[in-house]
């Protein structure tokens, strides 16, 4: 049977690889499409706390031996980003590649680029590494504001404090009775990604934690 | 709570984030056909359930998914040493002090 298994191994990888996204004129509706409509006259210009979901990007998960030059080299070749260190994010215009796991990132950029991009990155890759198409199953939400980081004290056991959560640290942690990825893009910005199937959960208890912050939707330009 | 340490995330996180997956070191053995049924029955269900010293597997269910080990005292509860998959325990005698005193340094 051993032998059976090592030839499979040894095999070409075959991957089917398609466009997630339909051809036809479907409307797309993000986890959170019934919840983040906004209502006319609703919008607070100075709120404690800002939350909103940055809706439909893409998400590819990259996994792969991160000790291997020609895997770092093929990632950075299809991206333009290097591979973060531990707990840490690149970040290059619309695209961010964070750290996850030692054999995991996870990259995100704009929403309709998905199949290209993995196209891109199967071709720069080679050997055994793994790129998966999360986009429909997580989505990204935004928190920000003067507040932001109160709110996240509440729901996330995980030390929020400057010393140890400094700009451009990704964590993965406990949030609510949910997970989330955690990532501080400046000082009062951070990014959380969500399963999709709790983004619903995760936006109802945000927007009860932000309540006493005066929570409003998107930050004003 | 235990304060556990992920030798994968090289911080300390909440035991929320852990889930334990019982004793470590446990090892197949090489040929089962050739075991007898009490050799095989020990392996598949019997466990040590010692009091003090113990090695754990346990695995960062909300972080980075990695399981690793992790050496207990099932008395006073106290973390003793965390340690990747593959490697072996620096701990391996309560009373021995001179083990910890090299842990801690």
């Amino acid at each position: 049977m051993s032998e059976a298994v090592n030839a499979a191994v040894n095999e070409p990888i075959r991957v089917a690889v398609m466009e997630q996204l339909p051809k036809a004129n479907v409307t797309a509706r993000s986890p959170l499409a019934h919840s983040t409509r906004v209502v006319p006259g609703t919008i607070q210009e100075t709120a404690g706390v800002y939350l909103w979901e940055e809706a439909l990007r893409t998400h590819l998960a990259i996994r792969g031996n991160a000790g291997s030059a020609d895997f770092s080299r093929g990632v950075e070749a299809a991206t333009g980003l290097a591979l973060p260190d531990r707990l840490q994010c690149s970040q290059s215009g619309d695209w961010s590649l964070s750290w996850i796991a030692p054999d995991e990132w996870l990259l995100i950029g704009p929403g309709k680029e998905a199949y290209a991009m993995e196209l891109s990155l199967r071709a720069q890759l080679d050997g055994h590494y793994a790129v998966i198409n999360l986009s429909g199953g997580q989505t990204l939400l935004r928190l920000a504001g003067p507040k932001a980081r109160l709110v996240l004290m509440k729901s996330c056991p995980y030390d929020m404090h400057d010393r140890n959560f400094p700009v451009g640290k990704v964590v993965t942690t406990v949030l609510a009775k949910s997970q989330a990825t955690v990532h501080r893009i400046g000082d009062e910005e951070w990014a959380l990604v969500v399963r999709r199937s709790f983004a619903d959960y995760v936006w109802r208890w945000l927007m009860d934690a932000g309540k006493e912050y005066d929570l409003g939707p998107r930050r004003p330009e | 709570m235990f304060y556990l340490f992920c030798p994968y995330c090289g911080e300390h996180r909440e035991e929320e984030e852990f889930h334990p997956r019982g004793q470590a070191h446990l090892s197949r053995p090489e040929d089962p056909d050739g075991c007898t049924d009490e050799e095989w029955g020990d392996f598949i269900y019997f466990r040590t359930n010692p009091r003090g010293l113990h090695h754990e597997i346990w695995v960062h269910a909300v972080g980075c998914r990695k399981f690793f080990n992790v050496t207990r005292d099932t008395q006073s509860y106290e973390i003793l040493e965390t340690y990747r998959m593959g490697s072996a325990p620096r701990i391996t005698d309560l009373n021995d002090k001179q083990q910890s005193r090299e842990v801690q340094a």
